[in-house]
């Protein structure tokens, strides 16, 4: 624990956590991130970069980490690419760096980077190209392994996850300074505020500094505000949240880390994240600044990090960066942290800063404790192999160029600081636009185009008086426009911080040789490796525009969206391209702002919660009864029910015989049910439909076409009349919500003079289709009162009874040819009549059937199905359903398209029968036909819509849509449905009892 | 018809889970069977929209995602410009919508019986907000939603129709039977962190 300052901090020392990293153990404290706890060890090196396997350590202390990623946990719980400088330290805590083997410190996989040449900007565009089939085996592959991060677990996540809506008045984003100013004001101006910050405590940069504000410690004042705001009940606040989403209306997402922290000991009944959709009335981005690294050559040595972060690491963490620092500053600002490195007893071995004659209030103090000061200098190279060991100073000349004056100082960690650069990235989500400022080199929102504020830092108010004054009028400022209090900011409260100081913006400085020579590297990019030379190489090859620049040299392309690389990025471009920044333009930041998991946005939809089931009010007794369940939809359908030792085949085989020699017992419950009333109501249905049913008489029941208007059907089913004015449509399970959205389309938009309400009232019924020579006989005992004899109850007709003691409608209508009866009982009473119709069928041979067995009784009696038989381009002349369009409306929908000259061709697919020659062949559905076998390309015929073993008939049989189907009549074409061509034979698509002779038992 | 079986719930084989609830803030349960009128009717058709309240004993709310008490513990929730869900106790079902159709004799109008179509859920105490929250897009704060609102809506992936009946909060969800399953096991799911461990 060399690096771990006795006093001070934020971390409890009452309370060590062991942790391994790396295969290494070591301790830290509560309070601790990975990455602190590492640098108190004094360990920097933690991963190897992403495509040159170069050493890398911890550049930052917080979201915009580039370099430090790790694979925390293990087994079904390990997560790939975590920054360290967000995750916090538990007891037992497990984790190693990415893209390295067998260890950080030892890769075997360093020998990339002595081929570096080989891998310049885009060389994946460039090289491995011949030959084109090694790609795919061998360079991708091999590429993928090399280069990548880390590793995705492979077992099934054993957390739970969950999401949360909320709604609020005001959304703050950060709590720092301005953010917590912004939630005080709204939040006592009694406005609904949601308060979100990533870190565990309130006070953002605060955290890191020694400022005081209100007269006491700022990370006090914060926790003071904390109170405040916790007792205020309209006012949410969401620590170790990430909010990484701003959509359209306000509407943002964010993460909620809620036991993450706790490691493996997490309590089992709390979801591990949360997800948040957040809806605003205004929002106040209070999302602070990233400070940025400058770009000298071999800026990447573990060791090397930002000023801020190491401000951060010795002030909330009590941990020096190491026994000698040398600051590199463009700025004022970064003097504070290597002042307050000194104050808390580390050693600045110097302070190089790029400008010629810095201003920097804090220099004679660090003069004092011992930090030689080199103005008009750079960092010209670093030395050390895992860890920076030391660094060659350079005086500039006047041509920004090395002078002769050299000096080599020894140090083992060095603090940088470019500046600072707006978190901007939700605010360009919300489709806000960026203007540049050439002053201090920064990004800045320009216009908003939704409802919200910028405060603070995010808005380029750096100092801290700024971000407590803009944060409050945000804050009230939001609040008015949702209604709350007058708008007028509460006065500030005092802080003691300076002002952030003078800086010059510094893009690049220059290496002991010239750029893209040599071994040194000016890196830009820490996550993608993609340095000054690769930008300066796009540039001369040709590449303009930032967002080629962007996807050639993948600059910002990593899980950390280029956070500390853009801003660089863009100034190294334009001044290569001899533009300005704005010329170049900027690329866009787009969600998530840092990667969120899947368990997270899964939430509770997985396993048996992932989609409903949809259940009829007999699923149980199917269950019970050991049927398999065929999808329809969101329903489960009973598809067949095996008896022991039987298979598919055997099953449906006995429940079609059932049927067709005893009777079956079908759950018809899922057909769409809708009540159409009203005096128009035979008008709507004679438009609708291509056949009519204003001639319907009251009790009867009509089979019904239904078209869009482009004349290919879309549904079909029976629709009864109940009364003059009242009728019963039942549509296919899949449709029935489209087609009442359709007949309210209608009414709605084209006929608003109809007098006609539709009413779904498909759950209220369930229905049992009672099929087979003896279902008359079966539902006689169930419901004596009703007269079923075919005089007092033909075929489609419907009557009102009795059955098993429940008020039911029965309709005399049949799918499978045979004698037929749809018993409709309200929905509870639907399993009590279903298990009495068993118990009533038990001497007769009653057999339950499933939708297979249904599909192969229909195709025996030549019944289409929507969507089998048709696809969206067929017509009911097609289908051979002319006798179902009428020919004496003048109008429906449907019928005009059918003069159209494409649906009035002689040659299109029409429906027929198909027998293969050796009936024990059963087709594939979709099997293509052909009319000579020959080698491919054949002219493809048609093809199988339809296809079953039948057990009535003992052989195969299918139905298919072929050309000028119904002029061929017994002519053989061939099916070609794996290579081999089988003849067959059309026919009419109906192979049992065309008569109708069945229908009546 | 006095011999009809005794209604079946599609929540049956819940009940045990469903009378585990209610340790730690928040109560699942199923309503009894109850009897539900869809009612159509157009507001501008004179004297229908009066007729009808006085069939039911109460006034048809025209705010929109409103509900009002009627008579004999029965109530009527506004659906659309045009739409009313009429609930009230189980034996009454067949006498109110006889009345109904009665009084609204000569206008253009639906009465579709839909008591059988639905199983009411309530949710209710001081986490049971927070469980909607969980799956519902709805701004339920009592500055926009509270006794008296209702809504159809989606919950999780179920349509339903939400209801307060009271301040505590008091939740009733009305969802189609064919969901019900799915829509009590999301909700014991997502009440699983408030049982005590």
């Amino acid at each position: 624990m060399g690096f771990r300052l006795e006093k001070s901090g934020r971390i409890d020392r009452t309370k060590p956590l062991d942790f391994t990293f790396n295969g290494r153990r070591y301790r830290g404290f509560a309070g601790d991130t990975l990455a602190s706890a590492l640098i108190a060890n004094g360990t920097h090196l933690t991963s190897r970069s992403f495509k040159y396997h170069r050493p890398r350590g911890i550049l930052t202390a917080g979201a915009e980490e580039p370099s430090a990623l790790v694979q925390l946990g293990e087994g079904a719980r390990t997560e790939p690419n975590l920054r360290a400088t967000q995750v916090e330290l538990y007891d037992g805590l497990v984790a190693s760096g990415v893209n390295a083997w067998p260890s950080a410190s030892c890769d075997l996989a360093a020998w990339t980077g002595r081929l570096a040449p080989l891998f310049p900007a885009g060389f994946y565009y460039k090289t491995f190209l011949w030959p084109a089939s090694f790609w795919k085996a061998l360079y991708e592959p091999a590429i993928r392994r090399m280069a990548g991060l880390g590793h995705a677990p492979d077992a099934p996540d054993p957390d739970s996850y969950d999401r949360m809506n909320a709604h609020c008045d005001v959304l703050v984003v950060g709590a720092g300074p301005a953010g917590i100013a912004a939630a005080l004001a709204a939040g006592e101006a009694g406005a609904r505020v949601v308060l979100v910050d990533e870190q565990p405590a309130l006070g953002g940069a605060l955290q890191g500094l020694r400022h005081r504000v209100d007269g006491v410690d700022g990370t006090e004042w914060a926790g003071a505000a904390a109170a405040r705001l916790a007792a205020m009940p309209e006012v949410r606040v969401l620590t170790r949240t990430t909010l990484f989403g701003y959509y359209d209306h306000n509407t943002l997402s964010a993460v909620e880390r809620r036991t993450d922290h706790l490691g493996p000991g997490r309590p089992a009944g709390t979801s591990r994240q949360r997800l948040w959709t957040i809806k605003a009335g205004r929002v106040v981005l209070a999302t602070g600044a990233h400070e940025r690294p400058l770009v000298f050559a071999d800026n990447d040595r573990p060791g090397i990090m930002l000023a801020s972060a190491a401000q951060r690491y010795v002030n909330a963490y009590a941990a020096l960066p190491g026994e000698r620092a040398v600051l590199f500053t463009n700025n004022d600002a970064a003097y504070e942290a290597a002042h307050d490195i000194v104050e808390a007893g580390g050693s600045v071995g110097a302070v190089v800063d790029c400008r010629p004659q810095p201003t920097a209030p804090l220099a004679p103090a660090l003069r004092e404790a011992g930090a030689a000061l080199h103005t008009g200098s750079v960092i010209a190279a670093t030395h050390g192999a895992k860890r920076v060991r030391s660094v060659t100073v350079a005086k500039l000349g006047k041509d920004g160029g090395l002078s002769r004056e050299r000096y080599r100082i020894y140090c083992d960690s060095v603090l940088v600081s470019g500046g600072w650069s707006p978190a901007v990235h939700l605010f360009c989500q919300s489709g806000g636009r960026l203007a540049f400022e050439e002053a201090r080199g920064v990004l800045l929102p320009g216009e908003a185009t939704q409802a919200l504020q910028v405060a603070g830092a995010a808005g380029g108010s750096f100092g801290l008086a700024a971000c407590l004054a803009e944060g409050g009028a945000a804050g009230a400022e939001a609040a008015r426009a949702a209604g709350f209090g007058d708008g007028s900011p509460p006065p500030p409260p005092p802080s003691d911080a300076p002002e952030p100081g003078a800086i010059t913006p510094y893009w690049l400085a220059p290496g002991l040789k010239p750029l893209g020579h040599g071994k040194a590297k000016h890196m830009v990019d820490h996550q993608d490796d993609v340095t000054a030379a690769d930008i300066r190489l796009a540039a001369r090859e040709g590449f303009r525009s930032v967002e080629h620049v962007k996807r050639y040299t993948t600059i910002g392309m990593g899980t950390d969206q280029g956070k500390t690389a853009n801003v660089n990025g863009l100034a190294i471009l334009a001044d290569t391209l001899g533009k300005t920044v704005p010329e170049v333009g900027t690329t866009t930041y787009r969600p998530p702002y840092t990667p969120v998991t899947f368990g997270a946005l899964a939430g509770r939809d997985r396993g048996d919660l992932m989609d409903p089931v949809r259940r009829t009010a007999m699923h149980e007794w199917h269950e019970e009864n050991g049927a398999v369940f065929e999808p329809v939809g969101q329903w489960h359908r009973p598809w067949w029910y095996p008896k022991p030792g039987e298979d598919k085949h055997a099953a449906v085989a006995r429940e079609c015989r059932a049927v067709r020699e005893a009777c079956g017992l079908l759950d018809a419950s899922t057909l769409g049910k809708i009540e159409i009333a009203g005096p128009d109501s035979a008008r709507l249905l004679d438009m609708v439909y291509t056949n009519a049913f204003s001639t319907l008489k009251v009790g009867r029941v009509r089979y019904g076409l239904m078209c869009g208007d482009d004349g290919m059907v879309f549904d079909d089913g029976t629709t009864a009349r109940l009364g003059e004015n009242r009728y019963l449509m039942t549509t296919t399970t899949g449709n029935a919500a489209h087609v009442l959205e359709w007949l309210e389309e209608w009414l709605q938009t084209e006929w608003p003079e109809m007098r006609v309400w539709c009413t779904s009232v498909t759950e209220q019924w369930a229905t049992v289709a009672l099929a087979g020579p003896r279902a008359r006989d079966v539902l006689a005992a169930v419901a004596p009162a009703l007269a079923l004899d075919t005089e007092s109850f033909p075929f489609m007709s419907v009557t009102e009874g009795t059955v098993a003691g429940a008020p039911a409608r029965v309709f005399r209508i049949s799918f499978t040819g045979e004698l037929s009866f749809e018993i409709n009982v309200p929905w509870h009473h639907g399993r009590h009549v279903w298990e009495a119709l068993m118990a009533a069928g038990a001497d007769h041979g009653i057999t339950p059937y499933g939708t297979e067995a249904m599909h192969v009784l229909r195709a025996e009696r030549g019944f289409i199905i929507v969507g089998q038989e048709t696809d969206g381009t067929t017509t009911p002349q097609d289908l051979g359903m002319d006798w179902i369009v009428s020919k004496k409306k003048p109008d429906f929908l449907g019928k005009r398209a059918w003069s159209r000259a494409d649906n009035l061709r002689e040659d299109r697919k029409q429906l027929v029968g198909i027998l293969t020659e050796n009936p024990k062949e059963v087709l594939p559905e979709g099997t293509q036909l052909v009319d000579k076998p020959g080698r491919a390309p054949v002219p493809m015929i048609g093809h199988v819509s339809s296809s079953y073993m039948s057990p009535t008939l003992g052989r195969s049989i299918a139905l298919a849509l072929v050309r000028r189907g119904r002029a061929r009549m017994g002519e053989t074409v061939h099916a070609a449905p794996d290579g081999r061509f089988l003849p067959c034979t059309i026919t009419e698509p109906v192979f049992y009892d065309p008569e109708g002779a069945k229908r009546d038992g | 018809m006095a011999e009809q079986p005794v209604p079946q719930s599609p929540l049956a084989s819940l009940a045990d889970a469903l009378a585990a609830t209610g340790a730690d803030g928040v109560t699942l349960a199923a309503c009894p069977a109850r009897a539900r009128l869809n009612l159509r009717l157009d507001p501008e058709d004179g004297g229908a929209l009066e007729a009808a309240g006085a069939a039911l004993g109460g006034t048809l709310p025209l705010a929109p995602n409103t509900a009002t008490a009627a008579a004999d513990g029965w109530s009527i929730l506004w659906l659309g410009p045009n739409e009313w869900l009429v609930c009230g106790p189980a034996d009454d079902g067949a006498a109110r919508a006889g009345a109904l159709e009665a009084a609204l004799a000569g206008t253009h109008h639906a009465v579709t019986d839909v008591g059988a179509m639905y199983t009411t859920l309530t949710l209710a105490g001081a986490n049971a907000r927070t469980v909607l929250m969980k799956g519902c897009r709805l701004d339920l704060h009592p500055r926009a939603f509270a006794p008296g609102a209702c809504a159809q809506t989606a919950l999780a992936r179920a349509q339903v129709i939400l209801h307060q009946i009271g301040a505590e909060p008091v939740y009733e969800l009305t969802v189609r039977n064919s969901f019900a399953h799915y829509l009590a096991s999301w909700l014991l799911d997502a009440m699983a962190e408030y049982r005590p461990a």
